[in-house]
């Protein structure tokens, strides 16, 4: 084996055999990151379920009952769910990626390993709350009986990729920024907050007339809540083209992302 | 010939001077555009390292040693590629492990048995082998009974012993190693240094040490290369690197202590000024044996918190110390006062033989007569020559040993 260090990387150069090496790493951060969430809580892991359910509560009384807010003719409650169920998901992962290298500024300035191990890892963790969460909305379709056309059940696992893709591609870029530029952690937490309200969650995409809906695509999670919506209550309506639009922007900003990352990243340990 | 470990060609580092210190604000970039460009024209470059070149050869140890500041940290950044070079190249031909910090990873509210496992992953051992020397592992760091309990709960020294083990543990063909040494006990060092001294020996493995310890230098490295402000100053034999070392100013008895002399210290007191007087006061450096040595010690005050109290230390040739003093031990601390003063030791029968000594000096501040920590600290500030006759006339018989004691012979 041979080692060569020099002032530049190629940045397209994505060290697959390096990230292979350290594979084990994968598994302990997120393990870390789970065990330290929920040591010293009274309530553990249930907090995964928490956040979503009550959210759902909230949104069902105000914007079900009180503004009545158009779902599709699908009952208010498991509506929002499944909205928020991916929204929380790419929510709190972009927050706590964005946050991650300069939380482990320790390890990054001692020792060297794939960064990128410790940013994946965060977002393994919200999966893992994102599928605890999900037992919820089995037992809202129970209750609610719907049932899932087959052929959608096989594009679930799609999205959950995609929006997994998608808070990397964008948590890369806001992450390796946040080194630099601390402002991002005021921004980043207000930006989010108001891209909810920009992303299908709590209203339908059928509210926004047929000839603009593609803008909202541009923001990868409209497709992606949208398309879920419609495997889950199994009317199979997919609209396809804000799924592609939302695909193509995911893998925009996925590139992007890793780009700005690849670049700024060997200099991390000299300005975090 | 086999082809050497590592290479190291032209090696060059730059640093932007507040690079480090500074957070930017994307604020204010926005806001000031044309105040943050001429910011950035204004900042300075700083060479950390400049045009280094060497290399190490398969199963050889190398020491590094410099003064504070020196570049030796920013070297074995770079090595372990936690920061990129500006210029040059190095080829390493094997798996590097780098140990520049004890406990690297730790999580505080893991328990020990998990930071096994984590801190070993993040070295770069593969969950496998953490599991086949985990016993090992406990074993070495001496923490059976605590394996379960969260490290943050652990003393200093298991901390330290348990962050070594892993670290000991670790197999690659080249190993860096940073000062880690320096903390933990005595009797751990020894064993630590028995674990290195094993593996390079039984092992072949390659090592890049840094440590201000010349006595660790000394037991192994068989060659080493010393830094002085970011340059190669020589590379060689590690007895004459150390001499070279500690002896550069052998000529001189009065120096103005550098930055790079601070080794510790809050800086709360700092000593700006050491020097070397005979028994007529005047400066010189070399004496007879058991002739009166004087020091003089000229510190600055900047903040008034606690009484202070001086020591000195007197090392031989490889840096281990000899003798040391406390001004403590009269029962008496001083009560600093702002500004700059004077102080003055003196010991009237030193009682060493001939050859070249070094001088550290340090101020301990107090908390009372038990706790204290390290206002300053000067390490190898100043050097003196003793040559080869006794006070009085008497020329020196080559006698056994480094100290003459008088002793009541009856």
């Amino acid at each position: 084996m041979e080692i060569i260090i020099k002032p530049k990387n190629k940045w397209w150069q994505l060290d697959l055999k390096e990230i292979w090496q350290f594979r084990d790493l994968f598994y302990f951060f997120t393990w870390r990151d789970l065990k330290v969430k929920y040591k010293q809580t009274l309530i553990g892991v249930l907090w995964a379920v928490f956040q979503p359910f009550i959210t759902m509560v909230v949104f069902t009384v105000f914007f079900g009952k009180l503004v009545q807010m158009p779902s599709d003719g699908i009952s208010y409650p498991i509506f929002v769910y499944v909205g928020l169920l991916f929204w929380t998901l790419f929510s709190t992962g972009l927050t706590n990626a964005s946050n991650i290298f300069v939380n482990n500024e320790k390890i990054i300035t001692k020792v060297y390993f794939p960064k990128l191990t410790l940013l994946v890892s965060s977002i393994l963790t919200n999966v893992i709350d994102f599928f605890i969460a999900s037992i919820i909305l089995f037992a809202m379709m129970f209750w609610y009986h719907y049932t899932p056309n087959i052929l959608g059940l096989l594009l679930l696992p799609v999205l959950l990729l995609m929006t997994i893709l998608s808070t990397i591609g964008i948590g890369l870029f806001f992450s390796s920024i946040n080194v630099k530029y601390r402002d991002v952690r005021f921004i980043l937490p207000f930006f989010i907050q108001l891209l909810m309200f920009l992303t299908p969650v709590i209203y339908p995409v059928s509210l926004a007339p047929e000839k603009y809906r593609w803008i909202l695509g541009l923001n990868p999670m409209s497709g992606i809540i949208d398309s879920a919506r419609a495997v889950v209550f199994g009317t199979g309506n997919v609209d396809w083209s804000l799924f592609l639009v939302s695909m193509i922007s995911m893998l925009v900003y996925f590139i992007m992302g890793y780009i700005y990352f690849k670049k700024t990243e060997r200099y991390f340990a000299d300005i975090i | 010939m086999s082809q050497p470990m590592i290479e190291v060609k032209n090696l060059g580092k730059k640093y932007r001077i507040g690079e480090k210190e500074k957070y930017l604000a994307l604020r204010d970039k926005i806001a000031h555009p044309i105040k943050a460009i001429k910011s950035l024209r204004e900042q300075k470059d700083f060479w950390a390292l400049e045009d280094v070149n060497f290399t190490v050869e398969p199963g050889e140890v190398l020491g590094i040693i410099g003064r504070n500041g020196a570049g030796k940290s920013t070297l074995l950044k770079i090595l372990s590629r936690i920061t990129p070079p500006t210029t040059g190249e190095i080829k390493m031909r094997g798996r590097v492990g780098s140990l520049l910090e004890v406990g690297t990873g730790f999580h505080p509210e893991l328990t020990g048995r998990e930071n096994i496992f984590l801190s070993g992953s993040i070295l770069g051992m593969r969950k496998k082998e953490i599991e086949k020397k985990f016993d090992e592992i406990v074993e070495f760091a001496g923490i059976e009974k605590f394996l379960d309990t969260p490290v943050k709960r652990y003393s200093s020294g298991m901390y330290v012993r348990l962050g070594f083990a892993i670290a000991a543990h670790l197999e690659p063909e080249i190993l860096l190693i940073d000062e880690v040494l320096a903390v933990g006990d005595a009797e751990f060092q020894k064993k630590c240094l028995g674990k290195m001294g094993d593996i390079t020996k039984n092992d072949g493995r390659t090592i890049i040490f840094v440590s201000h310890n010349m006595g660790a230098i000394q037991n192994l490295c068989s060659k080493c290369l010393y830094l002085e402000d970011g340059k190669i100053k020589k590379i060689g034999k590690t007895d004459d690197i150390i001499n070279l070392y500690l002896f550069k100013n052998s000529d001189i008895s009065e120096v103005d202590i550098l930055q790079s002399h601070h080794v510790k210290g809050n800086g709360d007191v700092n000593i700006t000024k050491v020097s070397v007087l005979d028994s007529k006061k005047n400066l010189n450096n070399s004496f007879l044996i058991n002739e009166k040595i004087n020091f003089k010690i000229k510190y600055i005050v900047k903040n008034i918190s606690k009484s202070i109290s001086f020591w000195i230390i007197i090392s031989d040739s490889n840096g281990s110390p000899l003798i040391s003093s406390f001004q403590k031990d009269g029962g008496v601390l001083l009560d600093p006062i702002l500004g700059e003063h004077e102080l003055n030791v003196t010991f009237d029968e030193m009682g060493l033989l001939p050859g070249f000594y070094s001088v550290s000096f340090g101020i301990f501040s107090h908390e009372g007569l038990v706790s204290w920590e390290f206002s300053d600290w000067v390490d190898h500030c100043l050097s003196i020559n003793i040559t080869e006759a006794f006070v009085g006339g008497k020329s020196y018989d080559g006698r056994w040993g480094k100290i003459d004691r008088k002793a009541l012979w009856y």
